[in-house]
């Protein structure tokens, strides 16, 4: 799809490569740690370098590593990294309605392409699907030289760190700068306090359930914290229903859950 | 040169073979989870009760892989006040609230971590 010669002689192609290019730096640095991180945390060069080319999710490899690190059972692996791409699920509902026109093989390789900042960028510049064919492919080619940037950075640094990693000692504990990324990743998730409450309630369950067999306990965790948000959610909107029934012209002040006017 | 690089210590057995597995499962998460909703040419839609919990399952599951393993060592409680992963967690957490950028919170992190780390041994 991003390898599509009619996409790059289109001038959004470039636009799209420049959009990226200021994010690229930092992009990169973390493709480095994450290629430091995936061979001292046990990996082979060989297993590293797979890993590093075909896998191309910085969070899910990041949280994957300790798993297999732990010899967790594959199933548990998978699940997590799924959950922790759970964000991809909710971008592929919106970019559908940009995408559609494509062929589902060249919708399904260009998405394999477009990570949480492809997504952003585009979704900034393009707020609105075009309603005809001209702007789609436009549309289009925006999204392919985006995504191929972050793309091209990623890969090369990534590798560079898997390289690299055999002349940093280990002591340095550069591994633990891949736990400070996904903090960061963790913190940006934490707009709303239902949502801080999760992050919250997510670490007590996964901490209190430590020494479940398997690394069961990040699934208790996800299946926790997602019962409690919902069951959160649904008093929250009975709440709101009831304060209507009652009072008219108070509903509209009354507080959303998950919406910018519940941040603190 | 292919002692370094692990060629040479690498053993083609089963733990290999399933690390293999686990690797190219998790690039067809990948694939699975960015075009989720775009693999399909008929319209859906996810219903209501998944879609008000969905975005709460990254933030257990981030917050589930990270913070115990910052909480305990090796499975055991270590409530010491010597422990360097705890001030630079703090601090990285609280710089990407006020910076907004992940690249600030690994690298104030690192800077209080690693010298508590390497040079009193925390």
């Amino acid at each position: 799809m991003i390898w599509q010669r009619h996409l790059h002689r289109r001038p959004e192609f470039l636009e799209g490569v420049r959009s990226m290019l200021p994010q690229v730096p930092g992009l990169m640095a973390w493709g480095l740690m994450t290629g430091v991180a995936s061979v001292h945390t046990g990996l082979h060069f060989f297993d590293a370098t797979l890993m590093a080319l075909l896998v191309y999710a910085g969070s899910s490899q990041l949280s994957a590593l300790p798993l297999m690190a732990a010899g967790a059972p594959a199933w548990v692996i998978l699940a997590t990294a799924f959950c922790v791409n759970l964000r991809f699920v909710v971008f592929s509902l919106h970019l559908r309605e940009y995408l559609m026109h494509l062929t589902r093989w060249q919708r399904m390789s260009l998405c394999y392409f477009t990570t949480d900042l492809s997504y952003v960028l585009f979704i900034q510049r393009f707020p609105e699907p075009a309603p005809d064919t001209e702007r789609r492919q436009q549309e289009v080619a925006f999204l392919a030289g985006n995504s191929f940037v972050a793309w091209a950075g990623w890969i090369a640094a990534i590798l560079l760190g898997v390289v690299l990693a055999q002349w940093i000692p280990e002591a340095w504990g550069l591994g633990f700068a891949g736990s400070l990324c996904l903090l960061g990743i963790l913190c940006s998730l934490l707009s709303t306090k239902l949502r801080f409450l999760a992050a919250v309630l997510g670490a007590f369950l996964a901490t209190w359930a430590y020494h479940l067999p398997l690394k069961l306990n990040i699934l208790l965790a996800i299946g926790g914290v997602m019962l409690f948000c919902w069951m959160a959610q649904s008093a929250v909107e009975r709440w709101q229903i009831g304060q209507k029934a009652s009072d008219e012209s108070d509903a509209s002040q009354a507080p959303q859950a998950d919406s910018p006017e519940a941040r603190s | 040169m292919s002692e370094w690089m692990g060629w040479g210590g690498m053993n083609w057995d089963a733990a290999e073979a399933w690390r293999l597995g686990v690797i190219v499962g998790l690039a067809v998460i990948t694939v699975l989870s960015r075009s989720f909703f775009l693999i399909l040419n008929r319209p859906w839609r996810l219903p209501k009760w998944l879609h008000q919990c969905l975005p709460f399952a990254p933030i257990a599951a981030l917050s589930g892989v990270i913070l115990p393993d910052m909480l305990m060592h090796h499975g055991e409680w270590v409530l010491t006040a010597t422990d360097a992963r705890w001030y630079a967690a703090v601090a990285a957490a609280a710089v990407y609230f006020w910076r907004r950028n992940v690249l600030h919170c690994i690298l104030l992190g690192m800077a209080i971590y690693l010298p508590l780390h390497l040079v009193w041994g925390w």
